[in-house]
C-alpha cells in the first residue's frame, strides 16, 4: 500500500479592496461592527429586494483571471446555489455553475510554486465570483457549549472570489506554499488584504492511500492549513496502519484543538438546484475591458522575485520565499533602500524572522511592525561594525520579535562580541586552568580546540568573537608548547 | 357602466380630479370621503383590501400633496397598491400567513414614484397567496368578491386591486402580472389592465413570485387613467438589474380617439380556440368589426408552438418560485414560532408548514422537482426553449403586424369555488395571457362588452415597448363599446 496523499484546494478570497459589498451598497469593511448593523433590504434578502452588480469586482475577478493566467468567460452568468442554512439570507447563494450550458467566470490557469529544491505548477481549474454568508455566533464560543446560536449577517453578501485548483498537491507544505503565493498574488493585485481575519480562507480535499476523499473545512490560513492536513494525512494513516477503514466525509478543523472533527450536521451531498439568476441578466465581459485591465497589471510576485534576483543579487529561493508575502516583501526593499546589504536582510528575513513569526505563532504584520526597517538596519549596522556577531545577531532578531524592544537597549545591557583580545585572553586562561586535560588533549589534536573555544562561549554566553576566541586559543597551545 | 358601489362622484377619473382639485383644493377631501363612504358601505362585502388606511391618515397626506405647491402628475388620487408591492411602514402581507405582520422597512420604486407624482396610497389589496392564482381564493385571508357579482371571482392574482378600482374604491390601483394577474382581474371587473414590457417598469419593491415574468402594471376604470400612472411607474431604476434603460414617453399623448397612424392587427387562431365560451368570442367579433371601420385592416395567423405555453409557463414560474420563496424561514422575518429547543432544520421545516398554503406548497414542491439534478434538463432547459420559440414566433409576427387582438379571458367570471379546486381549470384561465409574459411582451385587457351581465375583457398585445399603440388601440375600443364615463 502506498501513502501517496493527493489534495486539492477550494479557496474563497474576500475581495477586501472593494468599498461596498458584492450586490448592494452596503460597506465591504464589515469587521468590527455591531452585529446586524452593516445590512440593507438586499443583503438582508428582504421581499422584494433586488442584486444589482458592483462592477469594481468584476474588474478585480478579471485581474486575478489573469494573474493566474486563466481562460476568461464571454459572459458573466450568475446563477443561484440552493441550501438552507441560517447564515444564508435567501436560501440561495449567488455564484456561476459549469453545467447545462452555465459557465464559470473563468477557467484553466495555473500558479507556479517553488518548493527550493523542486517547483511545480498547480492547476486552477476555475474562479467563480460569489457572496459570502452571514456568521453564526455561539454565545458560549463553541457549538458544544452553547444552547442556541445567533447569526450577524454584517458579513452577508461580501464579494467572495472562489479559487478551486485541481488536486495536484502531494504534501501539506505544497499546499501551504501554494496558498501563500497565492495570497500574495491578491495582496499584489490589491484584491485581498490576507491579515484580516477570514479574508482569506481554504477548504481542503485530501485522500491518503487511495483512501475516500475527505473533505477539510474552515481553514483560515497558510499556516493553518498545513497543520490541518499534517494532523489530517496523520490521523488517516493511523486509522489504515490499525486495519480500519476511511470513510467519505466532510470534517472541521478546530484551530484552538489543533485537531479536525466530523462535521456536526451530517452535510448531505447536496442538489442544490442551480439555475441562472433571472434577477441578473448575463453580462458581457468586452475584450477591451481585459485588455486594459491587462495593461494595467501591477508587477507580480514572480517577475518581482526574478527583478529582486537580478537587482540585489540575492538567491532565487530567497527571492521567491520574499514574494509569498507582498509586505514581507515591501519591508525588504524598503530595508535595503535605508541600509543596503540585501544579502543580509533578505537571509535575516526569510531564516530568522519568518521563524519566529510561525514559532511564536504572530501575526505577520505585527512581527514587521516589531522587526521595523529602522530596526533591522540598526543590527545590520551592530554586525557590520563587529559590535556583534553572527551568532549574537540571531539573539537581537530573536528578541527585537519576542520583546518588541529597541536593538539600542539590547547593545545597552552589555550584550555585545567581546571583540577586545584583553578581555578574552583572561577567559581564556580562566579556561585553560579549569580544563588542563581537555588543553593536553587539544595539543594533540586540533579538534578537541572546539571544545575549548565552546567553554570560552559558554563562559560568555557566545558574547566572545569566536574568529577571535580561536586564534587566542591556537597561539596559547603554541606558546604552552614551546614554554 | 360601473357597477351598483359607484357614484358619480367616485367615480371619477385622473384628469379630470386632477383638474377640480386644481381650481378647488377642497375638492379632494370632498372626494377622499365619497370614497370612504363607498368603502363603509361595500368593502365589508367585497373584501378588496387585506390593509385599509385610515381616512384620517389619508387626508393628512392629502393636506401635505396639496401643500407641495405642485400638485404632481396623480393629482391626489387614489392608489391601492396589490399587497405584494412593498409599502415603508404599511405591512405588506403577500397574501400570506407567512408575512402576516411584515412591514417593510423601504419602499418599492413604484411606490416611490407614485408619491413623488402626487398619488395618496389608499391600501393594501388582497390577492392570491404570493400572486399564485387567478381568482384571488387563494389568498390567506379572505377571498375578494368581484363588484359585477358578489357570487362570483374578481379574477387574480390581483382580485383586489382590480375590485376596489371597480367599485371606485380607489382611483386606480397597482397591481402585478406574471402570467395574467393583471389582465384576467380586469377583464372580471370590467376595468383596464395593462402588463408593461418586461423590464419596463421596476421589480424593485415587488414581492417575487417568478421574477423573469413579473411586472407591475396599472389597472383603472379607464385607458386614460393607466396611461397617467404608466407615465409615473416607467423608466429605468439602476436598483433593478432587468430594468430597461430607455426614455419613457408622456402615455397620455397616446389616448386618441382616431388611430395616431396605420395599423396592422392579428389574431392568433390558438387564442379563440378550443375552450373559449362561444359569447366570448362574439364580444371579440364586434370589436374586431368595429376597429375594421377604423382602416385596421385584421388577419389571421396560427402558431402551432402556443400549444406548450401553459406547461413551458408553469414549469418556469415554478422553478422560480421555488428558489424565490426559499427566504421564507422565520428566522429574519415574517410569522416566528416559538421553537425553542428545536433544531433550526425542524424549525424551518415547522414555519413553512404553517406559513404556506396549499396552492404554494404546490408549486414550490414542483418548483423543486423540475430543478433537480436529473430533471433539471427535461423540464426547465426544455421549457426555457419553448419559451425561445414563442418569443421567435412573436418577434417574426410582430414584424408583420402591430398589435394583436384576443380574449383576455376564455371565459366570463367564474363563480366562487367553480374552479379554484380543480388546479388544472384553474391554471387554463390563463392560456391566453401566459404567451405575453413568456415572450416578455406589453398588453392590456380593456373592456369589449358584456356576456349575461358580466364583463368581458378583450386583451391587445404587441411587440416590446408597443404601449403606446396598446393605449391607443385600447382608447378605440373604450369608444367603441360606449364604455365611457
Ligand atoms: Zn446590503
Amino acid at each position: 500500500m502506498s501513502d501517496r496523499v493527493i489534495i486539492g484546494l477550494e479557496v474563497h478570497a474576500q475581495i477586501t479592496s472593494l468599498k461596498t459589498k458584492l450586490f448592494c451598497s452596503c460597506s465591504s469593511d464589515y469587521r468590527g461592527r455591531k452585529p446586524n448593523t452593516n445590512v440593507c433590504p438586499t443583503c438582508l434578502g428582504l421581499p422584494g429586494s433586488l442584486p444589482v452588480l458592483n462592477r469594481a469586482a468584476l474588474e478585480k475577478a478579471i485581474a486575478l483571471a489573469l494573474a493566474l493566467n486563466c481562460r476568461i468567460s464571454e459572459k458573466l452568468i450568475f446563477v443561484r446555489k440552493h441550501y438552507f442554512y441560517p447564515d444564508l439570507p435567501k436560501n440561495y447563494q449567488i455564484s456561476q455553475y459549469d453545467r447545462y450550458g452555465l459557465i464559470p467566470f473563468a477557467v484553466s490557469g495555473s500558479i507556479a510554486i517553488d518548493m527550493g529544491n523542486y517547483s511545480k505548477v498547480v492547476r486552477i481549474r476555475r474562479i467563480n465570483i460569489e457572496e459570502d454568508t452571514g456568521r453564526i455566533v455561539y454565545p458560549g464560543g463553541s457549538p458544544l457549549g452553547s444552547t442556541y446560536s445567533l447569526v450577524d449577517y454584517n458579513r452577508a453578501g461580501i464579494a467572495l472570489l472562489e479559487i478551486v485548483t485541481e488536486p495536484d498537491f502531494s504534501n501539506s507544505r505544497e499546499a501551504r506554499v501554494f496558498l501563500e503565493k497565492l495570497g500574495s498574488i491578491l495582496e499584489h493585485l490589491d484584491i485581498t488584504d490576507t491579515s484580516l481575519e477570514g479574508a482569506l480562507r481554504a477548504d481542503a480535499n485530501i485522500s491518503v492511500a487511495g483512501g475516500p476523499r475527505v473533505e477539510i473545512k474552515n481553514i483560515g490560513s497558510p499556516r493553518e492549513l498545513e497543520k490541518a492536513l499534517n494532523y489530517e494525512i496523520a490521523r488517516q494513516l493511523n486509522i489504515l496502519k490499525s486495519g480500519g477503514t476511511l470513510e467519505r466525509e466532510t470534517r472541521h478543523w478546530i484551530k484552538e484543538k489543533g485537531i479536525t472533527v466530523p462535521s456536526r450536521a451530517k452535510e448531505l451531498e447536496g442538489d442544490y438546484r442551480y439555475f441562472p439568476d433571472p434577477d441578473l441578466p448575463p453580462i458581457s465581459i468586452p475584450p477591451d475591458l481585459i485588455e486594459s485591465i491587462k495593461r494595467r497589471l501591477p508587477e507580480l510576485p514572480d517577475l518581482r522575485a526574478r527583478r529582486l534576483a537580478e537587482e540585489y543579487g540575492i538567491g532565487s529561493y530567497m527571492a521567491s520565499v520574499l514574494v509569498l508575502n507582498k509586505r514581507l516583501c515591501d519591508h525588504f526593499e524598503n530595508t535595503v533602500r535605508l541600509c543596503g546589504n540585501p544579502k543580509l536582510v533578505s537571509s535575516i528575513l526569510v531564516n530568522e524572522f519568518l521563524r519566529w513569526v510561525d514559532e511564536l505563532d504572530l501575526d505577520l504584520g505585527e512581527g514587521l511592525r516589531r522587526l521595523n526597517s529602522k530596526r533591522l538596519c540598526r543590527i545590520v549596522d551592530y554586525l557590520e561594525k563587529g559590535l556583534i556577531s553572527v551568532k549574537l545577531l540571531k539573539e537581537y532578531v530573536r528578541r527585537v520579535i519576542v520583546e518588541n524592544t529597541d536593538p539600542e537597549k539590547i547593545v545597552e545591557s552589555g550584550m555585545t562580541t567581546l571583540s577586545s583580545a584583553e578581555d578574552i585572553e583572561k577567559i581564556v586562561e580562566e579556561v585553560f586552568k579549569e580544563y588542563p586535560k581537555a588543553v593536553e588533549d587539544a595539543r594533540r589534536d586540533p579538534k578537541a580546540v572546539n571544545f575549548l573555544v565552546g567553554q570560552v562561549m559558554k563562559k560568555t554566553r557566545g558574547r566572545a568573537d569566536p574568529k577571535l576566541t580561536n586564534a587566542i586559543i591556537l597561539r596559547r597551545l603554541q606558546e604552552h608548547e614551546s614554554g | 357602466m360601473s357597477p351598483p358601489q359607484c357614484t358619480d362622484l367616485a367615480t371619477i377619473g385622473i384628469k379630470s380630479l386632477r383638474a377640480r382639485v386644481e381650481e378647488d383644493p377642497d375638492f379632494l377631501f370632498k372626494y377622499i370621503e365619497e370614497v370612504y363612504k363607498i368603502i363603509e358601505k361595500y368593502e365589508g362585502v367585497i373584501k378588496a383590501y387585506i390593509t385599509l388606511r385610515p381616512m384620517e391618515e389619508v387626508v393628512r397626506e392629502a393636506e401635505e400633496v396639496l401643500k407641495r405647491g405642485t400638485l404632481g402628475p396623480l393629482g391626489g388620487s387614489l392608489v391601492a397598491v396589490k399587497d405584494n408591492i412593498s409599502t415603508k411602514g404599511i405591512r405588506t402581507t403577500c397574501g400570506s400567513k407567512m408575512l402576516e405582520n411584515y412591514v417593510p422597512p423601504y419602499d418599492a420604486t413604484v411606490v416611490e414614484r407614485i408619491k413623488t407624482a402626487g398619488g395618496i396610497i389608499i391600501g393594501k389589496t388582497n390577492m392570491d397567496e404570493f400572486a399564485m392564482g387567478s381568482t384571488t381564493e387563494n389568498s390567506s385571508f379572505f377571498p375578494t368578491r368581484n363588484p359585477w357579482d358578489l357570487e362570483r371571482v374578481p379574477g387574480g392574482s390581483s382580485g383586489g386591486s382590480a375590485a376596489a378600482v371597480a367599485a371606485c374604491e380607489a382611483t386606480v390601483a397597482l397591481g402585478s402580472d406574471t402570467g395574467g394577474s393583471i389582465r384576467l382581474p380586469a377583464a372580471y371587473t370590467g376595468t383596464v389592465g395593462l402588463k408593461p414590457t418586461y423590464g419596463l417598469v421596476s421589480r424593485y419593491g415587488l414581492i417575487a413570485y417568478a421574477s423573469s415574468l413579473d411586472q407591475i402594471g396599472p389597472i383603472g376604470r379607464c385607458v386614460d387613467d393607466v396611461a397617467r400612472v404608466l407615465s409615473v411607474i416607467a423608466g429605468h431604476d439602476s436598483r433593478d438589474s432587468t430594468s430597461l434603460k430607455v426614455e419613457v414617453p408622456d402615455y397620455t399623448q397616446f389616448v386618441s380617439e382616431e388611430p395616431l397612424r396605420k395599423y396592422r392587427a392579428v389574431v392568433i387562431e390558438e387564442m379563440i380556440g378550443e375552450g373559449v365560451d362561444r359569447e366570448v368570442i362574439k364580444v371579440l367579433e364586434h370589436v374586431v368589426d368595429k376597429l375594421e371601420g377604423y382602416d385596421i385592416e385584421v388577419e389571421f395567423r396560427s402558431i402551432p408552438i402556443l400549444e406548450y405555453s401553459l406547461p413551458a409557463y408553469y414549469i418556469i414560474a415554478m422553478a422560480e418560485a421555488s428558489s424565490n420563496l426559499a427566504r421564507y424561514d422565520g428566522l429574519r422575518y415574517g410569522i416566528h414560532l416559538s421553537t425553542e429547543g428545536l433544531l433550526w432544520t425542524k424549525t424551518y421545516a415547522q414555519v413553512r408548514k404553517m406559513g404556506f398554503g396549499d396552492e404554494v406548497k404546490r408549486r414550490i414542491i414542483l418548483g423543486t422537482y423540475v430543478l433537480s439534478e436529473g430533471l433539471y434538463e427535461g423540464y426547465y432547459l426544455k421549457a426555457a426553449k419553448v419559451r425561445r420559440a414563442i418569443y421567435d414566433s412573436f418577434r417574426k409576427l410582430f414584424s408583420e403586424f402591430d398589435f394583436a387582438v384576443s380574449p383576455t379571458a376564455p371565459t366570463p367570471p367564474p363563480k366562487l369555488g367553480e374552479v379554484v379546486a380543480d388546479p388544472l381549470k384553474l391554471y387554463s384561465l390563463d392560456i391566453n395571457t401566459v404567451p405575453v409574459n413568456l415572450a416578455g411582451l406589453p398588453a392590456i385587457s380593456v373592456p369589449g362588452g358584456f356576456v349575461g351581465g358580466l364583463p368581458v375583457g378583450i386583451q391587445l398585445f404587441g411587440p416590446p415597448l408597443s404601449e403606446g399603440v396598446l393605449i391607443n388601440v385600447a382608447r378605440m375600443v373604450e369608444v367603441i363599446v360606449g364604455y365611457e364615463r
